[in-house]
Parts: C-alpha cells; sequence; structure tokens
C-alpha cells in the first residue's frame, strides 16, 4: 500500500474515532502545551532580564573587592578591604575609558520618622551614581559634590520608603527629617519609582546619601562596598576593565604574579549570569513536562493496543485480500503517529494560548520557533517508537484466526 | 472423461495436521483434486469435515502439511506469509459468511480494498474497477451507501463485488448465503450463477445440500477425506426457484 493510501486510511479511522482519539491525545496536547509554555516564559523572562539590565546600562562596571571566587569562600576580612580613597581618585584621574565612577559604602538597618520606621539600605554614592544607575529624580534634587565634601547629612528616598514612614507614596517629603541609625538625614529629593526588578527586588526601598556621609557617620569605614562605573560605550567594556585592572594593581602594587584583590564584572557577565540561572530552571521544568510526554506515548501505546484488538477481523480481512505484514504495520504505525501529531499540534496551539494568558497576567512569554519544531518532530517520534508495539502485533495476526474473532 | 479447460486448482495428496496439546488432529488426510476454469463446485461437509481447513488451504491463508497445492500454475507450500498475500491479492476474490465489510464505509470504497494493496493500480483505476464491479452484481445506484446503510443482501452483494474487482483466478465463498433469508439467498445464488456463465471460477463452502443442485460440480467431505465428487449434469436455475418463491408481503 502506498503513503496515500495509508494517509487516507489513518485518517478514516481516526475520524471515526473522535472522542477515543482526543482523550488518547490529552497526555500529548497537555504535555507539548507544558513544553511551549514552559519555553516560552523561560525565553520571555531570559529576554525581559536582558532588557532590564540594558535599561540599567549596558556599559556599566562594578569593582568588588577580592579575588574573583570560584568554589571556595574567602573569609579573610582583609582581603574585603581593597578599594579605598586612592582607587577611587586614581580611577577618576587616569581611566579615560571611564566616564562616570561612584563609590559605593552600603548601611542597613532602620529609617525612623516620627512613630513609623522601615528597614532599608543607605547607599553612599556620590552625584554620579544617578546617571550610571540611570535614577530619576521625580522631587526636589540631588545632592552635589559640595555636600559630598562636607559630608551633608541629606540623602534622595525611594517611592517605597516614603510610602512606609509617610503613609503615601505621593506624599511631599522634601525637606523632612528622617533618622537613621540615630543619625539625622533631611530629605531633598524623591527617586522617580523603579519597582520590582525580574528577581523579585525592590528597587524603590532606597535611601541614597553622599558616600562620606556613610562612611563617617553610619559605618565608620575607610574601604568601599564597590565602585560603580560607565565605559564610554558598550564595545569599550573589555579594554576599560584591563585599563581599571592596571590602575588598581599598580595602587595596590602587586606582583607580576600576584592575583587580583578586586574583581572587575560587567554588565553582560551579570546578564550571562542571570540569564544562566533562568536557563537551569527552565531545563528542570521543560524536563519534567518532558516526562509527561513519555508517559503520553505509553497512553497513545495502550490506545493503539486496544484498537488493533478491536480491528481483529479488520486486520484479517485486509490480510485475506492481499494485505502484507508490512502493509498491516505500516498502516497502525502511520494510524499512531497521526494521532501523536494531532495532539501535538493541538499541543502547540494550547501552549501559544498559555503563553499568551501568561504574558497577560505578568509573565514575561515569548514562544520560541524552535520550541515548536522540537515538540512537533519529538511528538512524530513518540508515535512511531510507541506505536512500534501494536503495529507489529497487528501484523503477527494470523489471517485464519483474525477472520474468526468474535 | 478428460477435461481440456485450463486448471485452475490443483491438490494432490494435501495433509495439513494440527497439533493441539500432546495430540496431533490430521484435518486433511489425504486429498487431491482438480477445478477448471468456469466451474461452479459446491464443496460440502458437516462440521468438523475439514471443510474449513481446505477453504483455507485453497485460499491461500494457510499451507499444506505435506502435499502440494497449485493455484493458476503456482505451487503454494513453500511461498512465504508476504508471498502469499501477493497471490491472494492477485488471483483470489473471497466471500465470507459475514461480508466482512468495513465498517462505516461506502460500497466503493469497500470494493476498492482488494486494489488498494495493488500499487499497479492508481486512484483512479481503483475507483473505475470498484464501480464496474458493484455495476456487474447490480449495485450501480448504491456506490456511495455506507456499509451499515445497507441490508443483508445488499452487503453481501458488495462484497461480491470485492470478490470481483481484482479478477481473480478463483472466488473461494465461504457459506456465502448462510446469513441471509431464503429469497435473498436466491437472489445471491442468482448472482452466482451468472458469474458461473459468464466463465467464472467458483469454489462454495456449504453446509447446506440445497446449493449443490445450482453448482456445476459437488465435492463432498467427511473426516479429512473426500467421499464424493460428482458433476452435477442437471444443474438447476436459481432464478426459476426465485420466481417461485411466494411474493414477500408488504410491511
Amino acid at each position: 500500500m502506498n503513503l496515500t493510501n495509508l494517509l487516507k486510511v489513518a485518517i478514516t479511522a481516526i475520524l471515526s474515532n473522535k472522542s477515543r482519539t482526543l482523550l488518547s491525545t490529552l497526555g500529548i496536547i497537555i504535555g507539548v502545551a507544558a513544553v511551549i509554555t514552559m519555553m516560552a516564559i523561560g525565553e520571555g523572562s531570559k529576554k525581559s532580564i536582558r532588557e532590564e539590565l540594558s535599561k540599567m546600562g549596558t556599559n556599566l562596571l562594578t569593582v568588588r573587592p577580592g579575588a574573583e571566587r570560584r568554589g571556595g569562600v574567602r573569609l579573610d576580612p582583609s582581603a574585603m578591604q581593597t578599594l579605598k580613597m586612592p582607587d577611587y581618585e586614581s580611577i577618576r584621574e587616569e581611566a579615560s575609558l571611564i566616564t562616570h565612577i561612584s563609590p559605593e559604602v552600603t548601611s542597613s538597618g532602620q529609617v525612623i520618622y516620627g512613630a513609623n520606621n522601615t528597614s532599608t539600605t543607605v547607599y553612599g554614592e556620590n552625584p554620579d551614581y544617578m546617571t550610571i544607575k540611570l535614577w530619576t529624580i521625580e522631587n526636589g534634587e540631588c545632592f552635589n559634590d559640595e555636600d559630598v565634601r562636607k559630608n551633608a547629612k541629606v540623602c534622595l528616598v525611594g517611592k517605597t520608603v516614603v510610602q512606609e514612614l509617610f503613609g503615601d507614596k505621593n506624599y511631599n517629603c522634601i525637606g523632612k527629617t528622617i533618622r537613621f541609625k540615630s543619625i539625622p538625614f533631611r530629605i531633598i529629593g524623591i527617586l522617580k519609582g523603579k519597582g520590582y526588578n525580574n528577581w523579585g527586588m525592590d528597587q524603590d526601598n532606597v535611601i541614597i546619601a553622599p558616600y562620606t556621609t556613610v562612611m563617617k557617620r553610619l559605618s565608620a569605614q575607610t574601604h568601599f562596598n564597590s565602585f560603580n562605573l560607565s565605559v564610554m560605550t558598550e564595545e569599550l567594556s573589555d579594554d576599560a576593565i584591563e585599563q581599571v585592572t592596571r590602575i588598581l594593581r599598580n595602587n595596590h602594587k602587586l606582583k607580576q604574579d600576584a592575583e587580583n584583590d578586586f574583581t572587575i564584572r560587567s554588565q553582560q557577565e551579570m546578564m550571562e549570569t542571570m540569564t544562566s540561572t533562568m536557563t537551569t530552571v527552565q531545563t528542570v521544568l521543560v524536563v519534567a513536562a518532558a516526562f509527561s510526554l513519555l508517559v503520553a506515548g505509553i497512553g497513545i501505546m495502550n490506545i493503539m493496543l486496544v484498537s488493533v484488538t478491536e480491528r481483529t477481523r479488520e486486520i484479517g480481512l485486509r490480510m485475506s485480500v492481499g494485505a502484507r505484514g508490512r502493509d498491516i504495520s505500516r498502516q497502525f504505525l502511520i494510524e499512531s503517529i497521526m494521532i501523536s501529531i494531532t495532539g501535538g499540534l493541538i499541543g502547540i496551539g494550547l501552549g501559544y494560548m498559555l503563553s499568551w494568558v501568561a504574558e497577560s497576567i505578568g509573565f514575561p512569554a515569548s514562544v520560541p520557533l524552535w520550541s515548536v519544531v522540537v515538540s512537533f518532530a519529538v511528538c512524530a517520534l513518540i508515535g512511531l517508537v510507541f506505536g512500534i508495539v501494536p503495529a507489529s502485533k497487528a501484523a503477527k495476526m494470523d489471517p485464519i484466526e483474525a477472520l474468526r474473532y468474535e | 472423461m478428460e477435461d481440456s479447460r485450463k486448471v485452475v486448482i490443483e491438490l494432490q495428496n494435501v495433509k495439513r495436521d494440527f497439533v493441539v496439546g500432546n495430540e496431533t488432529v490430521h484435518a486433511l488426510k489425504g486429498v487431491s483434486f482438480k477445478i477448471h476454469e468456469g466451474e461452479f463446485v459446491t464443496i460440502m461437509g458437516k462440521s468438523g469435515s475439514g471443510k474449513s481447513t481446505l477453504l483455507n488451504q485453497l485460499g491461500c491463508l494457510d499451507t499444506p502439511s505435506s502435499g502440494e497445492y497449485i493455484l493458476d500454475g503456482t505451487p503454494v507450500r513453500k511461498m512465504r506469509r508476504s508471498e502469499r498475500a501477493i497471490l491472494r491479492n492477485r488471483k483470489i476474490g473471497f466471500i465470507f459468511q459475514n461480508y466482512n465489510l468495513l465498517a462505516r464505509t461506502t460500497a466503493v470504497e469497500n470494493v476498492e480494498l482488494p486494489l488498494m494493496y495493488n500499487n499497479a493500480y492508481s486512484s483512479r483505476m481503483r475507483r473505475e474497477a470498484a464501480i464496474k464491479a458493484l455495476k456487474a452484481v447490480g449495485l450501480g445506484d448504491r456506490l456511495e451507501h455506507k456499509s451499515n446503510q445497507m441490508s443483508g443482501g445488499q452487503m453481501q452483494r458488495v462484497a461480491i463485488a470485492r470478490a470481483l474487482v481484482n479478477d481473480p483466478a478463483v472466488i473461494l465463498a465461504d457459506e456465502a448465503t448462510g446469513n441471509l433469508d431464503t429469497r435473498t439467498s436466491f437472489e445471491i445464488l442468482v448472482l452466482f450463477q451468472q458469474l458461473h456463465a459468464q466463465g467464472r471460477t467458483i469454489i462454495f463452502v456449504t453446509h447446506n445440500p440445497e446449493i449443490a443442485q445450482y453448482s456445476s460440480r459437488n465435492i463432498v467431505l467427511r473426516d479429512g477425506l473426500i467421499r464424493e465428487d460428482t458433476i452435477n449434469d442437471n444443474i438447476l436455475s436459481a432464478a426459476e426457484a426465485l420466481a417461485a418463491l411466494p411474493k414477500p408481503t408488504e410491511e
């Protein structure tokens, strides 16, 4: 029997048993829809992480104290205090590829206004920070270099802090004085809200103050927690890293073969780290969904075995009018492949729908085309693999017995 | 009397044994006969006479334990399963007691079935041959009727058309009138006699001795051996018998 006839026979058989076919494909439909949706949400999240990070500036470099940690953790506290004032000054003076630099000191704790308090983090920065991290001031103004020099007790507050302390996130609290670790800070600006970032951190729960104030009045430290740098353009990131590395090694008087006592990470690397985490999560989910496809395949095999038994007489008839074993086995193989492909197509459609629903309720989702292609191919394969047993059972039937079957 | 016509079927001391548990059942104990082209042979016998086993041999659904079966010049005993399938497809037309039509399938599609397994036929040739066969059995106006929309007699006609469609060397009918009422049985017998008149070779297996009167030769089987093999010189006309039947009462 040629392929056209085989397809015709398979379609007829499937159509004459619509509800059973649909039920047997339910597993495939759910499995494929799950795979497609997982892939879509995974891809969508990666895409939105990338977008978000590039919103923060793709030309961002972060310098942290301590050598790059691989595997174990270095606990030597002095290793974490390598970024000092001279480093900041040298980079600002010498690094030609760096347009902005802000040293960073952070201090976490309770901030109090009247009877209200909330826990937050104070970021000690310089005015460059606003440019580097793309902050906008909604109301009031940023502190200036003068405030930095004088360790001024002024600050900018994020929306969440305003909400928690004043009960209304749109409250104009310019000029109010809040206390953090018993140091009074006068609010001179309110930051425009950034919302939550992709990994669930509230970006508006911040207070930004001059780094000098934080260093001297709050944490009493002489080292910085990190530097945030802006490179001229994204393409120059690697050159800039090299330049900053040279300056810092020189400052720290590191020998030729000594390891760096600081780490520079570009936004790109951050992006890769974040998306690789997503990839892992995505892989786990997709593997789980793939197992459901395996189970669905067993379901199809089961239905096909029932179908073969049920159609024993038909098989006997076909054999008596000249069907060879291989004609019969092909017939059932094609049928099982078509059942599973039908399920796959419905599943792909459902997957698109679910992705659309996920997107409309706030999960970033975009269906990658290759996942559709792979799902389709996997379905065909499932139909083939799980059709083999029923098909060969049918092909091995004895026509005499089959014709007599009641 | 030596027959000058072509030999379609030749059995040479065909034996068929089945092993059931520890016992061996000798279903056919050495059967030999020749059937010539254009004969209408009834094979009769009670159940257990080896009738079904013989039919399976003739239909190439089974092979002899010993002896040889030559169908239209082809020795069958040593053929492989798939070779016999092709042989059945080209040389044999089966007609069953219970019609064995494909469910929910039109008459034309049912008749096309044997040609589906013959790649020499295109779908158009297939359809043309099927329509021709259906017209030959008087169902030219029922081409697209589905098997579940037809009466028993019509279904058996479709089955006969299916047996004719590949222009077989021999038509094998197994109790072809067994499920039909008297009137319809005669209608089918009329059709068989018409086919006989056209020169077709027909083997009709039955346990109903009446049918032997309408065939040209009768072979009686008992206990796996041939007891009688007689030429019928006085073939009755099924058409006349049909006309003599009381008219069916309108419902």
